[in-house]
């Protein structure tokens, strides 16, 4: 017992001094551009999340075992952005199986939000949640819009 | 240089290892109070002992046990092609038998030298031997088949009374009955068309082959999804715990905020008679302001009263918490208060977020003459693992059915992890 906690104890000084040592390597933070398009985008997108997705999909954007899916990851999420503007727009209940499992839940449409609000909730979440996937753009949104329309 | 790194990086080192270990040496902790794990990591009153029997038989839904000590689980996704799961409980673990059954689902239970079990659509039973084991797995018998099932609450929980009826929960293929489910603003379809075919508690033949809806009566109707259901021999009643709606705020946010959303409404107990009607989608059930409230769906404002023909619930939980299973206590090894007194498995929240969510728990309600009676309390907690995991929903285990032995030990099935726990007290 107590050889284990000052083994472990060693242990975490040399854990510390490779992080220390870790932290030196690090360039400096870059000068910070809060308010360039992208930074401005997922700050806006994670305020329409948080008010609109948040309660199915949860706040770490991992959803809920056999009702939500998650957005981490999926071929939806960095996928084909027409595709997922669709889907939002319209909502999905097409059974989806990620990973092997389903979810047995309804997601209704979205159509209610801006375009620009929708173009910043995907560009949020497709730069979240370990995410990394090229913003969508309010044109976009506003394209798919026009075309869903028609059908 | 040289000094600042003694001072950043060795000095505080050195002063947490010597805290920890001057800890270590003070308090190494009486061996009874040292391990959670005692307990299989559940927090029960004092006298009661917690032990996880199994654990990865996948998602274990609704459970039955017999005299002999083998438990009959029934798995919601298919494992190895089979969705229900036998085991043998030897005192303080269980071992698999077999498993059969080419049907995933929920409800499981057994009677009259039948076991019972429901995918999402039919129900099935397999005769049972002088032992009580299946005598020929591969050909159950149909009872009902052919129930709707339409991507929300397909789950059908099942029990049979003493007459000779098997009821068969029919969840709402909605959550709210709006003309556009779970969209925000929509309102509430006129008459709602779900009632005539589900939300409510179907009522069955327990022997007759092949019925349909046409052969069955609408035992109750106006409830969401009912998962725990039991029968209550001192009163000679039927018992359900309703899921309430979801979504208050994300469908009305200008009537909710998501604060009251994550707490509003309750999760109802009923006491069901013949014809109740709960009141489902019209009315939900107000735990804080005590009352049945028009549904904003249907022209409500959170406070505006309704439901002047639903039945009021026999008690009220917390909004969300999901009780997935119910069981009148009727065995003799744990304290006089507990029997005849309601368990209730809370499988837990998901619908609070953003707020902290709630449950994972298994709740006791006591009871008198068949009616509760007094404060509801949490009676085995811990199968989230901590506290951040019940607050971030990711729980480790989620408490799911209920089934009590012939000698008066419960067991509780979790369906994340595939556990099954037996909880037994000692004097
Ligand atoms: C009422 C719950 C609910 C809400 C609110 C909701 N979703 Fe969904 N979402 C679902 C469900 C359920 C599915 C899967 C539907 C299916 O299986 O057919 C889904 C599927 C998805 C998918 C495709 C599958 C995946 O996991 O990649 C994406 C992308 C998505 N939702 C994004 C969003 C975004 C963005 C929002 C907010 C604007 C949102 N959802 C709001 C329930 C919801």
């Amino acid at each position: 017992m107590r050889v284990k906690i000052i083994v472990s104890c060693v242990l975490m000084m040399l854990m510390y001094a490779g992080v220390q040592a870790q932290v030196k390597h690090k360039a400096k933070p870059k000068a910070k551009h809060a308010t360039t398009g992208l930074a401005a985008s997922i700050a806006k997108g994670k305020t329409v999340y948080m008010q609109t997705c948040v309660s199915c999909h949860q706040v770490d954007g991992g959803g809920v075992q056999n009702m939500n899916p998650p957005l981490i990851n999926t071929t939806y999420v960095l996928g084909d952005k027409t595709k997922l503007i669709t889907i939002v727009l319209n909502g999905f209940n097409e059974s989806v199986e990620i990973e092997g499992n389903t979810y047995s839940n309804t997601m209704p449409s979205h159509d209610f939000l801006k375009d620009e609000d929708i173009a910043n909730v995907l560009t949020f979440v497709r730069n979240s949640f370990g995410n990394k996937a090229p913003a969508v753009t309010t044109a976009e949104v506003t394209k798919v819009r026009a075309a869903v329309k028609k059908t | 240089m040289k000094n600042r790194k003694f001072i950043t990086v060795i000095l505080p080192l050195v002063a947490v290892c010597g805290l920890i270990l001057l800890n270590a040496l003070k308090s190494d902790p009486p061996l009874k109070h040292r391990n959670i794990a005692d307990n299989a990591g559940l927090t029960l009153p004092a006298g009661f002992t917690g032990t996880a029997l199994i654990t990865g038989i996948g998602s274990a839904r609704h459970i039955a046990v017999t005299p002999q000590g083998n438990i009959y689980v029934k798995i919601n996704k298919l494992k190895n092609g089979k969705g229900i799961v036998v085991l043998h409980d030897s005192g303080d673990k269980a071992e698999v038998v077999s498993s059969f059954g080419d049907f995933a689902g929920t409800g499981m239970y057994i009677k009259n030298g039948y076991l019972y079990a429901s995918s999402d659509e039919n129900v099935y039973r397999f005769k049972l031997d002088a032992k009580n084991e299946v005598i020929n797995p591969e050909h159950p018998e149909t009872i009902v088949s052919g129930l709707i099932s339409r991507h929300e609450h397909e789950a059908k929980a099942i029990l049979l009374d003493n007459a000779g009826n098997l009821y068969v929960n029919i969840g709402a293929y909605s959550n709210s009955c709006q003309v556009k489910d779970r969209q925000k603003g929509s309102m509430g379809q006129k008459g709602c068309p779900i009632l005539d075919s589900a939300a409510g508690i179907w009522q069955f033949k327990a022997d007759k082959l092949n019925q349909h809806y046409s052969d069955g009566v609408r035992y109750a109707t106006g409830l969401r999804n009912v998962m725990g259901m039991d029968w209550n021999y001192q009163d000679n009643q039927l018992f359900v715990m309703q899921h309430g709606r979801d979504q208050l705020h994300d469908i009305f946010p200008e009537i909710f905020d998501q604060k009251q959303s994550s707490l509003l409404p309750a999760e109802c107990l009923y006491a069901i008679n013949k014809g109740d009607n709960a009141g489902w989608p019209y009315i939900y059930y107000d735990q804080i302001q005590h009352k049945k409230v028009l549904a904003p769906e249907y022209g409500g404002d959170g406070k505006k009263a309704g439901g002047e023909n639903a039945i009021d619930p026999a008690a009220a939980y917390p909004g969300h918490l999901a009780p997935n299973g119910l069981l009148f206590y009727t065995g003799n090894q744990f304290p006089a208060k507990y029997k005849n007194g309601a368990f209730i498995a809370f499988h837990g929240s998901w619908n609070r977020a953003p707020e902290p969510q709630a449950g994972y728990f298994v709740v006791f309600q006591p009871f008198k003459n068949g009616k509760p009676d007094g404060q509801w309390e949490i009676f085995a907690n811990g199968f989230s693992g901590s506290q951040a995991q019940t607050e971030s929903g990711r729980a480790e285990h989620r408490p799911c059915g209920l089934a009590q032995g012939a000698d008066g030990s419960l067991y509780v099935s979790d369906d994340s992890k595939g556990t099954i726990y037996k909880i037994t007290y000692k004097k």
